[in-house]
């Protein structure tokens, strides 16, 4: 039985084959996975908001694309990735509730997606799929084994990106 | 820097108090509404990492009915009513003056109807709660979601990850004598929000 590694809200985990990294209930958050298909390692990085430099205190780096992407790269590598393999799937970035007038806040979904893969291009990962944006939740999940990244939902069944 | 999280166990209390009053005036209501006798908790005051808020209604991937609304004022925050879905059903189906079970999935008009319990209840959770402060707040009008709990929690959250990495919620559990009631009102300050009902509570 492969190890199911869960991933919390502003949180990543990395493993190896033939683990699987999940996180739970994405709405405007992020789920970045990061994969090397030859050394089957990877991670799965949870972020909630695109900028820290925006934030007035957080001592927290998983919590933003900015500063957790390249945490989690170095992690990745560290377990024996070769940076230049790696790709990276997404997944999130919801609009759970519609307003009106709807503030940037209520529009953070679409910055979080925006940002990761502004700061995944910027450090030369390659993205290879992604499924964000709509207004639901999803919990997806990395297959260490495959590299497969499960996006689930409540009314939109599943899939594999 | 002062965090606005540290209280003392008094102005905990104050918190409590002024939830408890607050809630005391949404469970009369509620209660009219329905026409069933209306039970609710002490209100829960808990100070926590953002992160483990989800916990708090079941977990991330629970699936969840939530009514949202903004708290506009001196004092902004967030208005969460959340029920598990066989409840929102009954609520439904009791506003609708339906026997229980009829409802199957939320039309339009049962979307409709459960907003404006939300509403109703945030109005006289406010108003206690603005009489009790002497800070004048008001709800916004109120948004629906049925999905997964940690998906819907991200907004409240969202502004508060941006200041720090704790959450001040105040929740209340409501319960109908016939169980078809289950819902969790929470309200959740905004940033600098807390610091504000503090010092208009005047407790040290």
């Amino acid at each position: 039985m492969a190890d199911l590694i869960k991933v919390g809200m502003a949180d990543y985990k990395v493993g190896r084959s033939p683990s699987t990294l999940i996180s739970y209930g994405l709405g405007s958050c992020i789920g970045v996975s990061l994969y090397d298909p030859v050394k089957k390692v990877g991670g799965l990085l949870h972020i909630m908001l695109p900028d820290s430099t925006q934030a007035r205190f957080s001592d927290n780096p998983a919590k933003f694309a900015d500063t957790g992407i390249p945490l989690m790269i170095n992690d990745v590598v560290a377990l024996g990735a070769t940076k230049a393999r790696l790709v990276a799937k997404l997944a999130g970035g919801a609009q759970m509730f519609a307003f009106s007038n709807a503030s940037d806040i209520m529009k953070v979904g679409n910055r979080n997606a925006e940002t990761c893969k502004q700061i995944l291009r910027r450090n030369g990962i390659k993205i290879v799929a992604e499924d964000t944006g709509g207004n639901y939740g999803r919990t997806v999940s990395i297959d260490l084994a495959t590299g497969s990244y499960k996006v689930k939902t409540i009314d939109r069944g599943e899939k594999n990106i | 820097m002062i965090d606005e999280f540290d209280l003392t166990p008094n102005q905990l209390d104050a918190m409590r108090e002024i939830g408890n009053v607050g809630a005391g005036n949404s469970a009369t209501a509620l209660s009219q509404i329905v026409n069933k006798k209306i039970d609710m908790n002490v209100p829960k005051v808990s100070i926590i990492p953002i992160e483990d808020v989800p916990e708090l209604v079941g977990g991330p991937d629970t699936l969840i009915v939530a009514v949202f609304l903004r708290v506009y004022g001196k004092a902004p925050g967030s208005i969460l009513f959340l029920m598990p879905k066989e409840n929102a059903f009954f609520l439904a189906d009791d506003l609708m003056g339906r026997p229980h079970g009829t409802t199957q999935e939320l039309d339009e008009m049962s979307i409709s109807a459960i907003k404006e319990v939300g509403n109703i209840l945030s109005g006289s959770y406010l108003g206690a709660f603005s009489h009790f402060t002497n800070i004048s707040m008001l709800p916004s009008i109120p948004s629906l979601a049925m999905d997964m709990a940690g998906a819907i929690l991200n907004i409240v959250l969202l502004q508060l990850g941006q200041m720090g990495d704790r959450a001040m919620v105040i929740e209340t559990k409501f319960l109908a004598e016939d169980d078809s009631i289950n819902g969790h009102f929470f309200l959740v300050p905004d940033p600098g929000s807390l610091g504000t009902i503090v010092k208009a509570v005047g407790v040290e």
